[in-house]
């Protein structure tokens, strides 16, 4: 799969700038006291995000976990509603109601953010089952971290997708930790894709601080389930920057290996190979980061100013009460 | 139609199993799926027995045994435009998929602000009564009735089996529809009439006290309220039909003009539904209540394979009598 065009890579290296920008404006924010919310950072893992989100369409859909902001920029969730959502503002995504973990933008395919750990692999089957039956190209991406891997839940759904040929391509980002467990501990297998092959799927293994390379793995994999082959298994091996829940200590990192991983962070590395390419000058470069961090700057300001939801919201939506005749 | 006609009996399960035609034929988004559900077998109580013949093996699904991949594939066929009926084998598996039904189904419209509605009902089976042990037996209600977000129906007869199925079917909402074995045999009147989650019936009508009930027990309540007929009191039997939502006005209506109630179900009694309903009663009535509100249900322990144990552990007729007596002599 050759590398996209130079309008394509600006626009990839943009999507990975202003998940970084957010990032940052968030921690800042829990740091100062403006906000308060459980945080899982996306930091370090931009390059998946916009990898896999380069490799797709609009309407496919996307299934994502709780670690989910860089996904949910990537497949183009409007800031505004998304960082209203993770305030619990009316404005959010969900009303409020759903929190940071909870995040669905259907518009543009994102149908489902959960806050339990491999859970939403069964649904993006469920998902791409919908989309077999109705005849549509549509392919669902279920994006989970490594930590997923050992739940029932990840057989389970990689099992019945294969059985079933669904348009699924299941993407691990392997960010070297189950919570607070290393993945050499939480497992035996080399790479998650290995695991590809008790499901009679490829299985890939990539470096996920390359946001080509994901890219080019995802595409792969989006052909083959478009063209009803089946699913695939992609593994993009990356790393969390600030650990698993902001606040974390990461007393359990050994020493050197957060040290080895800031020097292969992936948004400067993508800058770097950018500016040796010349697809970017310094001054393009400098710009989509100021860019981005103004946007960041003046939503999140915008945000904070607005309403929480109105109390008739507590008992709005439990159910519909509507039954199709 | 002349007033000779004799009215049509059909068994629970083949209501059950014209609900699901119907739905199937109606609506090309109506998809099944589940273990062994495909002929020739139809399931392993022969419910879904000629549709995947009828509309296809893509549409009426076998699956692997693979309770959550069954539970989270619905959920996401759902999220995805179709409406999906999931089977679960027997109730007692849930504990092998209640997260997708829990925190997914249950929630996901909510927590999107509505964005995400789950339109799908899940059917499983009940197995009580059926010397089949403690994992194949077990009435869960109410682990289901404390989820806010899902629906609960456990139908009594042919005619609110089929009528509920599609209305769970029909729902924009996550509904769970619970067939108890025993139950599915029997054979009864299969009318037109159109039934609604969340609307009580009463079976027979009475003034001295109100067995509030549901599923297979209402028969037993009704042969029970048959024999004290004569010279015992005159007992009302109010069929639920639906545990979520709850026709809370039908319950209190009925205990207002009875002012004696008991409640009976086949789950145990611990932590039951039954809790709930004497909660509901006690609340409203409290000053008007000839008696405390009884509960009458399976004792606390797994169900008992040796057919005299398990008849002692399930709630039989000789129980629902003796409630029914001392909610009528109470203080007398």
């Amino acid at each position: 799969m050759a590398d996209p065009d130079d309008d394509a890579q600006r626009s990839m290296y943009r999507t990975m700038v202003l998940i970084a920008a957010c990032d940052d404006a968030l921690r800042s924010a829990i740091s100062a006291g403006t906000i308060t919310m459980a945080y899982y950072s996306p930091r370090g893992q931009e390059a998946v995000a916009a990898g896999f989100a380069a490799a797709l369409r609009r309407d496919d859909y996307l299934v994502t976990t709780y670690r989910g902001l860089h996904d949910h920029i990537a497949k183009g969730v409007p800031l505004r509603p998304l960082l209203a959502e993770m305030l619990g503002r009316a404005a959010g995504t969900g009303k409020g109601k759903g929190g940071p973990m909870h995040v669905v933008w259907p518009e543009t395919g994102l149908m489902l953010t959960t806050g339990v750990v491999g859970s939403g692999l069964p649904i993006a089957a469920g998902l791409a089952w919908a989309s077999q039956r109705q005849g549509r190209s549509r392919v669902t991406v279920a994006s989970f971290g490594d930590g997923a891997t050992n739940i029932g839940a990840f057989h389970e759904a990689l099992n019945l997708a294969s059985v079933w040929r669904l348009p699924v391509v299941f993407l691990c980002q392997n960010n070297g930790y189950g919570e607070h467990t290393a993945f050499a501990e939480h497992q035996r297998t080399e790479h998650v894709a290995d695991r590809a092959t008790a499901y009679a799927m490829p299985g890939v293994t990539v470096d996920g601080n390359d946001p080509l390379a994901v890219r080019a793995a995802v595409s792969d994999a989006v052909v083959r389930a478009r063209s009803g082959e089946g699913p695939s298994l992609v593994e993009a091996v990356t790393y969390r920057l600030y650990g698993h829940v902001f606040g974390d200590r990461m007393s359990y990192v050994p020493a050197g290996e957060l040290d080895a991983a800031w020097e292969a962070e992936p948004v400067g590395r993508f800058r770097r190979l950018l500016l040796e390419r010349a697809v970017v000058n310094e001054e393009e470069a400098t710009d989509i980061e100021r860019d981005c961090a103004r946007l960041v700057a003046d939503t999140l300001d915008e945000v904070l100013a607005l309403p929480e939801p109105a109390a008739h919201e507590l008992m709005t939506d439990v159910v519909s009460g509507i039954t199709h005749a | 139609m002349p007033d000779t006609a004799a009215p049509t009996e059909v068994s629970v399960r083949a209501a059950i199993t014209r609900a699901l035609d119907e739905a199937l034929e109606a609506d090309d988004t109506v998809v099944l799926l589940g273990e062994d559900i495909a002929d020739p077998g139809g399931g392993v109580f022969g419910v879904t027995k000629g549709l995947s013949t009828k509309y296809g093996s893509d549409r009426v699904r076998d699956t692997p045994i693979s309770e959550q991949a069954i539970v989270g594939a619905a959920v996401g066929a759902a999220l995805g435009g179709l409406r999906p009926v999931a089977e679960i084998m027997f109730m007692d598996f849930l504990g092998l998929c209640l997260d997708q039904l829990a925190n997914h189904a249950a929630k996901l419209r909510y927590m999107s602000g509505g964005l995400t509605p789950v339109p799908m009902v899940l059917r499983t089976a009940v197995g009580g009564g059926l010397q089949v042990g403690a994992q194949h037996s077990q009435m869960l209600e109410s682990w289901l009735t404390h989820v806010p977000g899902l629906q609960v129906v456990v139908p009594s007869t042919p005619t609110d089996a089929r009528a509920l199925l599609h209305a769970c079917i029909s729902s924009d909402d996550p509904a769970v529809f619970i067939e108890q074995v025993p139950l599915l045999q029997r054979r009864g009147v299969l009318d037109d009439t159109a039934v609604a989650l969340g609307v009580a019936d009463i079976k027979r009508a009475g003034t001295d006290v109100t067995v509030v009930t549901y599923g297979r027990q209402v028969h037993d309540a009704l042969a029970v309220a048959e024999s004290l007929a004569a010279d015992g009191p005159d007992v009302e039997v109010l069929d639920l039909r639906c545990l979520a939502p709850l026709d809370e006005d039908a319950v209190l209506e009925s205990v207002r003009r009875t002012r004696r109630a008991v409640v009976l179900h086949e789950a145990v009694v611990t932590g039951g539904f039954g809790a709930e309903l004497a909660a509901l009663i006690s609340e409203a009535l409290f000053g008007h209540l000839l008696a405390p509100v009884l509960r009458v249900g399976a004792v606390s322990a797994p169900l008992p394979y040796a057919k005299n144990l398990e008849s002692l552990a399930l709630p039989g007729p000789e129980r629902l009598r003796s409630a029914i007596g001392r909610v009528t002599s109470y203080g007398g």
